[in-house]
């Protein structure tokens, strides 16, 4: 079954004429995406990688229903295409750039809530379900394939090595998230865990976490009865306080965010916790066999 | 970007909320000015550290004299780590009771929060749980005065003093959301005859929202090396081990520190080279690295989007410009894979495929480890 996003889904490309824009459309629709229009105003009637281009959301949706889109425009502008995109039906937003304002993240995100849509990011690499053939992201086809393991992760690149130990280990994955590296993002540890415990395709879930906030901390408490085995991996170890590691949420605050802290939380709550990312993957499966 | 308290000061005045009067002296001769025009004043180092006072960084001078010779002894000492070059001399106050509030982003609920105590004056870490007020903000609501009033309440404030405090809070968390504050903190927040005073207060702004605050001051923080590898627009933090490290992406360059650090090793950096970057950037990089006469430098990439010929390419193109005199480990995987490694070859690169194997060998490479 996958979550959150599945194959059927008809999905939009905010910004579809920009460099970024037109090259994951072509990486999406590789990998079997229904990509069904673009946005990006004044450009209507070209087409991208033969996806017709429109001139706003409203537009796109009474052409296609698409009830999905990937923002790629730059983040000063990423506010204004979030709720364009939710005032008008969208209701799985999947938010691109990286240095969105938090105050406009803290605007979509609970603009999101009132109105029941799912958001991930900003600053996230998206989320791929290999099962279904979509993907709505900037991740590389290649190093996905189907199979029992949901991933969370708040890191692309990480998660891009830790997802392709899996499949290099035979473990395929039902749904990858990114939940991204911004510290206010559309999406918790708790929300992704809670739709995977209520897929069935789902066995195990992988947490790829980070210092900064205390995101693994509450999650911890929530997987004591998630009924599905966890392995976590948390970087940030050989991190210094007060520093931010490359993203905006990655930081040691007031003694706040110490991979200690999180790594002690969710032994406590009986995830595997690893302390490298190459043991994931023999983690994990030792915990599908038992 | 963190302000310096006179610069959060100065927000504050504009809000309308008080402060003392205060100048600022680079100088020992402008302290003792500004002490002569203010009267008895506290001079307060400008750096970018809470607990300046248990540091020696806050003096008081009731004469120009006194604060003539107290300036001398403040300027130029080292507090925490941080040159004082600046001080911002400020009125003395005859403080009755100390108080605490901020607003700031709680990334959990992923909205505005409230904090309160009745027991300011300490940093907030070391309050008792039990005397914190916290309220969370509906961003659609925002404050209104009467959740001032409400949190007043619960710290034990009587009015008259409990509407100037609901008066205060509005202002505050109208500059938390108009000014793109990730923090705004008066602490200690001072009764002085019966009125509030913000004696001390931190302000920091988003960097992502900078560009909405084009007249804000810059004020940069991080050493010579750091400031100007951020420049390149590359993500850089300086450690204090000996083996340079690039990687692409921030997670990825975390866990290869931890992996150095696993079999070890002491990293001298993290530097993220972005998710994408192609020849010109990943070669500027690298350069960077060398320029630190490290022990040893590994370059750690897991191709997405990223193509591990480019990185090669660099590599490359540095050796040749420039030359790596210390000992190198690649570990090369993912988009363009093999024609990267061929690249590696023919420069007498052998890269690694594999993370672990590459981090204990540059490891050993570094002469450290176990």
């Amino acid at each position: 079954m996958a979550i959150l996003l599945h194959g059927q889904d008809k999905i939009l490309v905010q910004g579809i004429t920009g460099n970024q824009g037109r090259f994951h459309t072509r990486q999406m629709l590789a990998y079997g995406a229904k990509v069904v229009g673009g946005i990006s105003p004044g450009k209507a009637g070209q087409q991208v990688e033969g996806v017709p281009v429109f001139d706003t959301v409203r537009q796109a949706v009474e052409a296609t229903s698409a009830t999905a889109s990937i923002v790629f425009v730059p983040a000063a502008f990423a506010k204004d295409a979030a709720f364009e995109a939710l005032e008008n039906g969208i209701r799985l937003l999947v938010l691109i750039p990286e240095h969105v304002p938090v105050q406009d993240s803290i605007d979509i995100v609970t603009r999101a809530r009132a109105l029941g849509a799912v958001v991930i990011g900003p600053n996230t690499f998206g989320i791929i379900t290999p099962g279904e053939e979509t993907k709505m992201g900037i991740m590389p086809n290649h190093i996905y394939r189907r199979g029992p393991v949901g991933v969370v992760a708040r890191s692309g690149t990480l998660s891009y090595e830790i997802a392709f130990s899996l499949t290099q280990a035979g473990l395929g994955q039902s749904t990858v998230v990114g939940m991204g590296g911004d510290p206010v993002v559309g999406q918790t540890f708790i929300s992704v865990l809670e739709a995977f415990r209520a897929d069935d395709e789902t066995k195990a879930v992988v947490m790829v976490g980070e210092i900064g906030g205390s995101a693994e901390e509450e999650a911890a408490e929530y997987i004591k009865d998630l009924g599905k085995p966890v392995v976590a991996y948390l970087a940030g170890r050989a991190a210094p306080p007060g520093k931010r590691m490359g993203h905006a949420g990655a930081i040691i605050e007031r003694g706040r965010g110490t991979l200690e802290s999180k790594e002690k939380a969710l032994s406590a709550a009986g995830v595997r916790v690893v302390t490298m990312p190459w043991e994931v993957a023999p983690a994990m499966q030792q915990v599908l066999v038992r | 970007m963190k302000q310096y308290e006179y610069m959060a000061k100065g927000r504050l005045k504009e809000r309308g909320i008080v402060v003392p009067p205060g100048r600022i002296a680079d100088t020992p001769q402008q302290a003792a000015e500004a002490v002569a025009e203010i009267g008895p004043s506290a001079l307060k180092a400008q750096v970018l550290v809470g607990g300046r006072g248990k540091a020696g960084g806050i003096k008081f001078a009731a004469t120009a004299e006194e604060a003539r010779t107290q300036a001398h002894a403040i300027l130029g000492m080292d507090l925490k780590g941080y040159r004082v070059d600046r001080l911002y001399v400020e009125a003395k106050l005859d403080i009755e009771r100390e108080l605490y509030v901020s607003v700031t982003t709680d990334r959990n609920a992923k909205r505005p929060l409230i904090m309160a105590s009745a027991a300011g004056g300490v940093e907030i870490e070391d309050v008792e749980d039990s005397l914190i007020v916290r309220r969370l903000v509906d961003p659609d609501v925002g404050v209104l005065p009467y959740l001032g009033r409400e949190v007043a309440q619960a710290m034990g404030l009587s009015l008259p003093l409990a509407r100037e405090f609901a008066d205060l809070l509005v202002r505050l968390y109208d500059i938390y959301r108009e000014e793109d504050a990730e923090l705004v903190e008066i602490n200690p927040l001072a009764v002085v005859g019966g009125h509030l005073v913000a004696a001390d207060a931190r302000l920091n702004i988003d960097d992502s929202g900078l560009f909405r605050h084009p007249e804000l001051q810059v004020v940069e923080e991080g050493s010579t090396l750091e400031l100007k590898v951020r420049a390149l627009g590359l993500a850089y933090v300086e450690l204090d081990g000996d083996i340079a490290v690039m990687a692409n992406g921030a997670g990825m360059a975390m866990a290869t520190l931890d992996a150095i650090q696993h079999y070890g090793g002491r990293p001298a950096n993290f530097l993220d080279a972005g998710g994408g970057a192609s020849v010109e950037p990943t070669a500027q990089a690298l350069a960077v690295l060398v320029g630190m006469k490290p022990k040893a430098i590994f370059i750690n990439i897991f191709g997405g989007i990223t193509r591990c010929d480019d990185v090669a390419q660099a590599i490359a193109q540095v050796r040749k410009t420039q030359g790596i005199p210390v000992p190198l480990v690649v570990r090369l995987v993912g988009t363009n894979e093999r024609e990267g490694v061929a690249l590696l070859e023919q420069e007498g690169i052998a890269a690694y495929s594999e993370m672990s194997s590459a981090a204990k060998r540059v490891v050993e490479l570094a002469g450290e480890g176990r």
